[in-house]
C-alpha cells in the first residue's frame, strides 16, 4: 500500500498534466510553428513519469536526479517550441511550465533535505540550490513574456537581453570602466576615506561631535542624489562629478557608523588599557578600531550599494557620450528596452561583485564576532 | 603597627568615595584609613556592595576619591598608573576576543615595548603558572569561563609589576583549580616579593593566602577589622586543617557577622 508516497507538488503536476491533456493543443492556429506531435508527447511523458517516479521507492538523490531532469527537460522543449508561436500559447502550456516548476521545486525541497558526508557535494548542493531557484526566475519569465506574447518595451524575454548582452560587450565594457572603475571607485574611496578620517577628528575633538553627528545623522537619511545637477554644473560632465555625487553619498554613513563603532568597545577593556598608561593612539589601534570593525564594514556595505546608484543616477544629469546611467537613460529614449536591460544586469552583478568582496574581506578581518562566528 | 614609610606601597587616610547616581548619592567608601607595606598579601572581604571593587580601582586610578588622600609608593594614583606600578586583575576575564590567547597576554607587553623574545618567554612562563599551555593559539571564546579567568590572570602576571590588584581572580574557578592557582600564586608571591591586593568572598581563600584581612561592611562601605595572619610565610595546603588557622578564620567570620548585624 505504501509503494506510492506521492508528494503534493509531484501530485498537483499530475493533475495539471491530466487538465492540459484535454485542452490541447498546447499552442493555438495563429502561431506559424505549431509543436509537433512528438514534442507534445516527450513534454508530457517528462513530466509525468518524472513525477511518478519519484513518488516511487528510490533514494532521495536518485528521486532529486530524475525530477531535475524531468523539471528542466520539459521546460527547455516548451521554451524551445514557443519560438514562432510567440502570444499564441494555450492554457496547456502554462499548464505544463507550472506542472514543471512544480517538479523543480520538488527537486529543491528534497536537495535541501539531503545530508551528504561529502565536503565536495554538499559545497556543490548549496551553489545548486540557489541556481535552480534563480533560473526558474528566468524561465518563469521566458514563457510568460513569450508564451503570452507581452509587448517588447514592457518586458523583452530574458533569452533577447542574454543576445544583446553578448553582442554588446565593447559598449557595456567601456560603460562600466567610465562608471564603476571611474565614477565609483574613486568616489567611494575618497567617500569612505574623507567619513573615517573624520570620525577619528570628532573623536578628539568633542566640540566636532557635538557639531557635527546631529548634521551627519540628519544628512545620512537625506535623499543626496538631488544635489547631482549642482555638482555636474561644478565639476563638470566627465566622471569627475559623478565621483564628487558618490563623495557626498558615502561620507556620512561611513562618519556616523565609525563614530558609533568608536564607541561599542566595553568598559572594562578600557580601564584595562588605562592601567597599562596606554595612550590615545595605543588604544585606538590596538581596542577601540578592531572593537569598531563590524560598525565600519556595515557602512562599506551600505556605501557600496549607494555609490552605484549614485553613480549611475547623476549620470542621468549630463555626461559625456559613455557610462551606464548614460546608457539606460538614452536608450530608453530609442525603445532599445533590451539595451537597457542589459545594463542593469551588469549593474546588478558589478554591485553582488562589489559587496560580496566587502563581505568576504569582513568576514576574514571580524571573524571573531558573534554574528559571523555564530555564536 | 605602622610599616616604615620606604616601605610603605599603599597609604590610604579618611578616603571617601561617593558616587552621584540619579537616585542621590551612594558613599562607596567612607573614612578608609590602610596602609599596605611592601611585600605584604592583604586580602579584602565583605558582603557584596561593601566598597572592595571600588577600593581597588581607586588605587588604580579608574576613580578618583571625592575625600581624603592617597599614595602609591609616595605617589599619586595617576602617576603610579603612569609608571605602570601595578597590574589588575578584573571580576570579569576582559580578553579581546581577536587575540589568540597568547596574544592577549602579550598585549600589554606589545605597549610597554618589550622585545619579542622577552614577551615569547613570559607568554610560556605565565602560560604555564594558570595551566593554559597548549592553549596559545586559542581564541577566548573558545575556552571556558574559568580558563578565561585564568587566561586573564597569566596576562596581570606576565605585565610582571611589583603590586598586583585582584578582584575575584578565582571565584569563577572549580575548588581544585582555586587550591592549584592559590599554592600557585603563594609560591610567586614569596618569590618575588610582590606586594598583592587581592579581594575574595572566601574565608578560607582569604585566610590561607594573607598576612593581613581586611574586613569591609556596606552602606557607607567602611573598614570595619584588619586581622593580622599569624600562620608563617611558607603555607602548604594542609595549614588549612590546623587549629591556627582555624582561629583566624573564625575571627574573619566574627568580623563579618559584626558587620552585617550592623547592617540590620
Ligand atoms: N560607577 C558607579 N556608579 C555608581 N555607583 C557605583 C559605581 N560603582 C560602584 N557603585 C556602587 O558602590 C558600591 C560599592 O560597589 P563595589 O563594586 O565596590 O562593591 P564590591 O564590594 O566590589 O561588591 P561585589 O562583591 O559584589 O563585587 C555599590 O553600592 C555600588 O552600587
Ligand atoms: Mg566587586
Amino acid at each position: 500500500m505504501s509503494a506510492l508516497k506521492i508528494s503534493w507538488q509531484a501530485a498537483l503536476a499530475l493533475v495539471f498534466c491530466v487538465i492540459a491533456a484535454f485542452t490541447l493543443p498546447l499552442a493555438g492556429a495563429e502561431g506559424s510553428n505549431p509543436f509537433s506531435l512528438g514534442t507534445t508527447f516527450t513534454i508530457f511523458a517528462l513530466v509525468g513519469l518524472a513525477a511518478l517516479i519519484s513518488a516511487m521507492r528510490v533514494t532521495d538523490a536518485l528521486a532529486a536526479v530524475i525530477l531535475f531532469v524531468g523539471a528542466h527537460g520539459a521546460a527547455w522543449l516548451l521554451l524551445a517550441g514557443i519560438a514562432g508561436n510567440e502570444g499564441a500559447a494555450r492554457a496547456p502550456f502554462f499548464l505544463l511550465i507550472a506542472a514543471a516548476w512544480l517538479l523543480a521545486w520538488r527537486c529543491v525541497t528534497v536537495l535541501s533535505a539531503l545530508r551528504p558526508k561529502d565536503r565536495a557535494v554538499s559545497t556543490f548542493l548549496r551553489l545548486l540550490i540557489p541556481t535552480v531557484f534563480g533560473a526558474w526566475i528566468l524561465i518563469l519569465w521566458e514563457a510568460i513574456t513569450r508564451g503570452a506574447g507581452i509587448p517588447f518595451v514592457l518586458l523583452p524575454p530574458p533569452s533577447s537581453i542574454g543576445v544583446r548582452l553578448v553582442n554588446s560587450v565593447p559598449v557595456l565594457w567601456a560603460d562600466v570602466n567610465q562608471t564603476i572603475f571611474h565614477s565609483v571607485i574613486v568616489g567611494y574611496i575618497i567617500g569612505c576615506g574623507a567619513g573615517f578620517a573624520t570620525a577619528i577628528l570628532a573623536d578628539r575633538v568633542p566640540f566636532l561631535r557635538r557639531g557635527l553627528l546631529p548634521i551627519g545623522n540628519m544628512v545620512s537619511a537625506l535623499p543626496i542624489i538631488g544635489v547631482a545637477p549642482i555638482l555636474v554644473m561644478w565639476f563638470g560632465f566627465d566622471w569627475h562629478s559623478k565621483a564628487a555625487v558618490v563623495v557626498i553619498m558615502t561620507f556620512f554613513p561611513m562618519l556616523v557608523n565609525t563614530v558609533a563603532g568608536l564607541a561599542a568597545s566595553g568598559h572594562m577593556e578600557r580601564d584595562l588599557m588605562r592601567t597599562y598608561a596606554s595612550g590615545y593612539w595605543t588604544t585606538l589601534l590596538k581596542l577601540r578600531l578592531p572593537a569598531a570593525a563590524p560598525f565600519i564594514f556595515n557602512a562599506l556595505k551600505i556605501n557600496s550599494t549607494l555609490a552605484l546608484i549614485g553613480a549611475i543616477v547623476a549620470e542621468f544629469f549630463g555626461t559625456p557620450v559613455v557610462g551606464m546611467g548614460f546608457r539606460i537613460s538614452t536608450e530608453v529614449g530609442r525603445m532599445n528596452i533590451d539595451m537597457v536591460w542589459a545594463e542593469i544586469a551588469v549593474a546588478a552583478l558589478a554591485g553582488s561583485v562589489f559587496y560580496g568582496a566587502i563581505a568576504l574581506v569582513e568576514r576574514a578581518v571580524t571573524f571573531w564576532h558573534p554574528s559571523v562566528r555564530g555564536g | 603597627m605602622q610599616p616604615a614609610h620606604s616601605n610603605t606601597v599603599i597609604e590610604a587616610s579618611k578616603l571617601g568615595l561617593t558616587f552621584q547616581t540619579s537616585d542621590g548619592p551612594v558613599r562607596a567608601l567612607s573614612d578608609v584609613d590602610l596602609s599596605i607595606g611592601k611585600g605584604e598579601f592583604v586580602s579584602f572581604i565583605g558582603p557584596s556592595g561593601c566598597g572592595k571593587t571600588t577600593f581597588l580601582r581607586v588605587i588604580a586610578d579608574l576613580e578618583r576619591p571625592t575625600s581624603g588622600s592617597i599614595s602609591i609608593n609616595g605617589m599619586s594614583p595617576q602617576q603610579a598608573r603612569e609608571a605602570r606600578a601595578y597590574g589588575y586583575v578584573f571580576q570579569a576575564a576582559a580578553l579581546f576576543p581577536w587575540r589568540t590567547i597568547e596574544n592577549n597576554v602579550a598585549l600589554p607587553l606589545e605597549i610597554m615595548g618589550i622585545s619579542r623574545d622577552e614577551r615569547k618567554a613570559r607568554i610560556k612562563r605565565t602560560l604555564d603558572l594558570v595551566n593554559l599551555s597548549g592553549f596559545e593559539k586559542k581564541y577566548p571564546w573558545q575556552l571556558s569561563g574559568g580558563m578565561q579567568q585564568r587566561a586573564s590572570i597569566a596576562r596581570a602576571l606576565a605585565f610582571d609589576a611589583d603590586l598586583l590588584l585582584m578582584d575575584e581572580p578565582f571565584g569563577a574557578l572549580d575548588e581544585i583549580v582555586r587550591d592549584h592557582l592559590n599554592e600557585q600564586l603563594l609560591k610567586l608571591w614569596g618569590q618575588t616579593n610582590k606586594t598583592i591586593c587581592f579581594v575574595t568572598h572566601s574565608i578560607p581563600e582569604a585566610v590561607y593566602l594573607s598576612t593581613r584581612i581586611v574586613v569591609m561592611s556596606p552602606r557607607p562601605g567602611r573598614v570595619t577589622d584588619v586581622i593580622e595572619s599569624t600562620l608563617p610565610r611558607e603555607r602548604p595546603l594542609d595549614i588549612r586543617e590546623s587549629p591556627e588557622f582555624l582561629a583566624i578564620a573564625a575571627r574573619v567570620r566574627d568580623g563579618l557577622r559584626a558587620g552585617h548585624s550592623y547592617d540590620d
